[in-house]
């Protein structure tokens, strides 16, 4: 599980692009693409390796004016740094 | 509308750009047409940025640079810069030969996304006498180049009889060379590999031992490297889902501009399929009769239409039923539905019958010809142009 300090941010072997004639963001890599729901791109949007989890969480409450979100955004940054999307900032 | 009456397609996701059927390896399961020789045309640089951009205007994302062997086009790294600048994300998938520092690091600063990089083995005598080229010590030091030059990289083993039983260390050596995915691509029998399907074709106690090994070796490796087992499909008895399905997601361009729903469809009979040389990728994709043909399920048999897995397989591959039935819209003959199995059998039979009979293990020699040994037909021109006249033997 991904901690509240931690400063995630994109794996070098992913892209994430928005992709007009699909309508959504995805996700690219050799040979392969995942497309994103919003909430998920609107958390990896967020993954530059500066922001902390924390901060993440606290700007998604305030763009979609709703709270809690900590329990969401750190399930799907834990599942997405499982999945290789995400790797943590040397800090 | 189109003419064909299927409506309205979605966009192509995918686009594979074989730019050259030159290449300086001559193996033996190549995919490229046995007749290459007939098709030596190759689109010009200012041919392959318009179908780039169009391509990319329809929807397509992922492109990858293939052939052949794409670095012998000198024009790969202005390709690469344009299609990046398109928002492509740019796949080079090559033997590595031509691959230097120097071409790396343009290639990179041109936008190349990822390096597809392929051996045919873990030993210097099996990947050279695959390839009928001394280019083992060559492709080791290229993945260095490709690693310090900060690609992903994917490496691509094409298994068979030959490597089959060297499965673990093909896997130790993808792992030491630092490739982030390993494609482990059984031979899947179209081109050149359909011509020597005989050789090639490994036992169904042969790959279920390989399988194990790649099942330890993954929970060994705990997600470290990916690995990528492509199906057996003749010994797993499943029809892929070809393509995604046809003209789906997925276009391929010939060096000579043909646009096809998959790597074999060149040799399917019927119309001709369009060129982009004289039509645009969108016409090519939702007009041309060929990317309508077997798009959808309306062209199934009952046997395909009534069948549940037809949403997941799509009704497999037209080739393999073109090359195994004579009937391009047939059932897929590796499905245990289809009323032709029987010949899919008797091929895996053959081979385990190869192995009953006491013959012993073929000796592996290098072939500077690359004419046939060992039972296989090599990829060359020589060959390919033997293979061009109607009904002739091959060399």
């Amino acid at each position: 599980m991904i901690t509240p300090g931690a400063n995630p941010r994109m794996s070098a072997l992913y892209r994430l692009q928005f992709e007009s004639t699909q309508d959504s963001w995805v996700l690219l890599y050799p040979e392969g693409m995942v497309r994103l729901n919003a909430p998920a791109a609107e958390i990896l949007q967020r993954c530059d390796g500066r922001r902390t989890v924390a901060k993440i969480v606290a700007e998604l409450e305030i763009a979609f004016a709703q709270t809690p979100l900590h329990d969401d955004v750190v399930a799907f940054l834990s599942l997405a740094l499982q999945r290789g999307w995400l790797q943590e900032a040397q800090p | 509308m189109t003419p064909w009456g299927h409506g309205a397609a979605r966009p192509p996701l995918w686009l594979l750009a074989e730019l050259t059927y030159r290449c300086p390896l001559h193996c033996a399961f190549c995919s490229n047409p046995v007749d290459y020789a007939r098709h030596e045309a190759e689109l010009d640089t200012a041919s392959w940025r318009r179908v780039l951009a169009e391509a990319r205007a329809l929807g397509a994302v992922q492109l990858g640079f293939s052939g052949g062997e794409p670095l012998l086009r000198d024009d790969l790294e202005e390709l690469v810069a344009h299609a990046r600048g398109l928002g492509f994300y740019t796949n080079l998938i090559t033997s590595g030969v031509g691959l230097t520092s120097a071409r790396a690091s343009a290639l990179k600063a041109a936008g190349l996304d990822h390096i597809q990089l392929s051996f045919q083995d873990s030993t210097r005598e099996l990947n050279d006498f695959l390839s009928s080229t001394r280019t083992f010590e060559l492709k080791s030091k290229v993945a260095g180049i490709i690693k310090a030059a900060g690609y992903p990289m994917v490496l691509n083993c094409v298994m068979h009889r030959f490597n089959l039983q060297h499965v673990e260390r093909i896997i130790e050596m993808a792992e030491r060379m630092g490739a982030d995915f390993l494609e482990l691509a059984n031979t899947q029998y179209y081109g050149w590999a359909w011509l020597n399907r005989a050789a090639l074709m490994p036992t169904a106690a042969e790959l279920r031992a390989a399988e194990a090994i790649v099942e330890a070796q993954r929970t060994k490796l705990g997600g470290r490297m990916k690995i990528l087992w492509v199906s057996p499909d003749y010994a797993d008895a499943k029809p892929k889902p070809c393509m995604a399905g046809w003209g789906a997601v997925f276009m391929v361009v010939a060096p000579d501009g043909l646009a096809m729903p998959c790597h074999s469809a060149r040799m399917l009979p019927g119309p001709a399929l369009p060129n982009l040389q004289a039509m645009s990728v969108r016409e090519a994709w939702h007009d041309s009769e060929a990317f309508n043909r077997y798009r959808g399920q309306a062209w199934m048999d009952p046997t395909c239409g009534g069948c549940d897995e037809r949403h997941h397989d799509f009704g497999g591959c037209r080739c393999q039923a073109f090359l195994v039935t004579g009937d391009a819209a047939a059932t897929d003959p590796v499905c245990p539905k289809s009323a032709h199995r029987g010949r899919i059998d008797d091929m895996l039979d053959a081979a385990a019958m190869d192995r009953t009979d006491g013959v012993p293990a073929r000796p592996l020699r290098f072939v500077p010809g690359a004419r046939r040994s060992a039972g296989l037909v090599f990829r060359s021109d020589e060959n390919s142009r033997a293979c061009s006249v109607p009904g002739a033997e091959p060399c």
